[in-house]
């Protein structure tokens, strides 16, 4: 039903009271789906590893996009793989998250000019939360985004959005 | 029933102590309510967007298709058959090993309960090794592949080209 969900117009003590534990519920547990495209995944997995452990900022990699919060695309996104990447993201459930990691998902690195078969940006299919440059990134780059994704969550409100209604009315 | 009741009734009415299917319950009752508190915690805090793609069968990012009772071949079932056959074998050994040794079996018949046994164990071994020859023989353990047709393919490519290329680099 999800009666709290963007349901509020104005904000009050128990709203942002609400919306700090509810973000610190979700931003501590962020469950990235478990799948890789290219040598991103590579470095993905070491991130999840014993060095660079994951597990501390309580993220468990989920092998199914029904459990999973956050969707790290961490390859070459080619047009083949893209049906595939937009319907995993549409099975996964709200909220959700996409960590796009190195150039390839960026924006289309290597293969930019000449890659007839790649996408070039994963933002053009599927919306991206954060991006994470490098080639690939190293693992600490990783946790540098999913942190970042972290200050994301805790900037987020139950509160309806009204950007858009705020941008329609200084248009008129 | 009186097993239920006794359950049911949590406090012992001589010594008020909570008798041991009580602990039960309260455990089960514990499960489900805090089973449920999730569920209702997670029903008002979730948003709820559903659409077709989310509302789909997960099947790793592929368009789903057929249905989920998918039928297996049938040689699986004798492979399987078979598989048993030797399991139960293996499981028969086992027994009969404890007693092969069995030292005082062995004295008392003066050494022949040792050749006795292997000599039945053989038999048994034997009788199973029959009934996979039979299967062999019968031919239910080929496994039959399926015939591969070439396609004829229009290619603008002509064949020897390849062969030109393959020429060149061998040389």
């Amino acid at each position: 039903m999800g009666l709290l969900d963007k349901q509020f117009n104005s904000g009050g003590v128990m709203v942002t009271k609400l919306d700090d534990l509810i973000n610190w519920a979700r931003l501590s547990s962020m469950w990235p789906m478990t799948f890789g495209l290219a040598c991103c995944a590579i470095e993905f997995m070491s991130a999840g590893a014993s060095i660079y452990d994951l597990d501390r900022f309580g993220m468990a990699p989920f092998a199914s996009p029904r459990q999973s919060d956050v969707m790290i695309v961490a390859g070459t996104v080619t047009f083949k793989m893209a049906d595939r990447v937009r319907r995993l993201y549409e099975q996964m459930a709200e909220p959700r998250y996409v960590v796009s990691m190195g150039s390839c998902s960026n924006c289309g690195g290597p293969y930019w000019e000449h890659g007839y078969h790649v996408v070039k940006g994963v933002d053009r299919i599927i919306p991206v939360d954060v991006f994470v440059p490098g080639c690939p990134p190293r693992p600490e780059a990783l946790i540098g985004g999913l942190l970042k994704l972290q200050e994301k969550i805790r900037g987020e409100s139950l509160m309806a959005p009204t950007a858009i209604e705020k941008m329609m009315a200084e248009r008129v | 029933m009186k097993l239920l009741f006794t359950g049911l009734s949590l406090v012992n009415m001589e010594n008020s102590a909570i008798s041991g299917f009580g602990e039960v319950l309260i455990f089960v009752i514990g499960g489900i309510l805090f089973l449920c508190g999730g569920l209702f915690t997670a029903w008002i805090v979730r948003p709820s967007r559903p659409n077709e793609e989310k509302l789909t069968t997960y099947e790793s990012g592929e368009e789903p298709l057929g249905n989920a009772w998918g039928r297996i071949n049938i040689r699986f079932y004798l492979v399987a058959l078979i598989f048993l056959l030797f399991e139960v074998e293996i499981i028969f050994l086992f027994p009969w090993a404890t007693v092969f040794g069995s030292k005082a079996l062995i004295i008392s018949t003066d050494g022949n309960w040792g050749w006795f046994a292997l000599v039945e164990m053989f038999v048994f071994l034997g009788i199973l090794a029959i009934g996979l020859a039979y299967a062999w023989v019968k031919g239910f353990l080929d496994w039959p592949k399926p015939k591969v047709e070439k396609k004829e393919i229009d290619s603008p490519v002509p064949g020897d080209l390849y062969q030109e290329v393959n020429r060149k680099y061998s040389a």
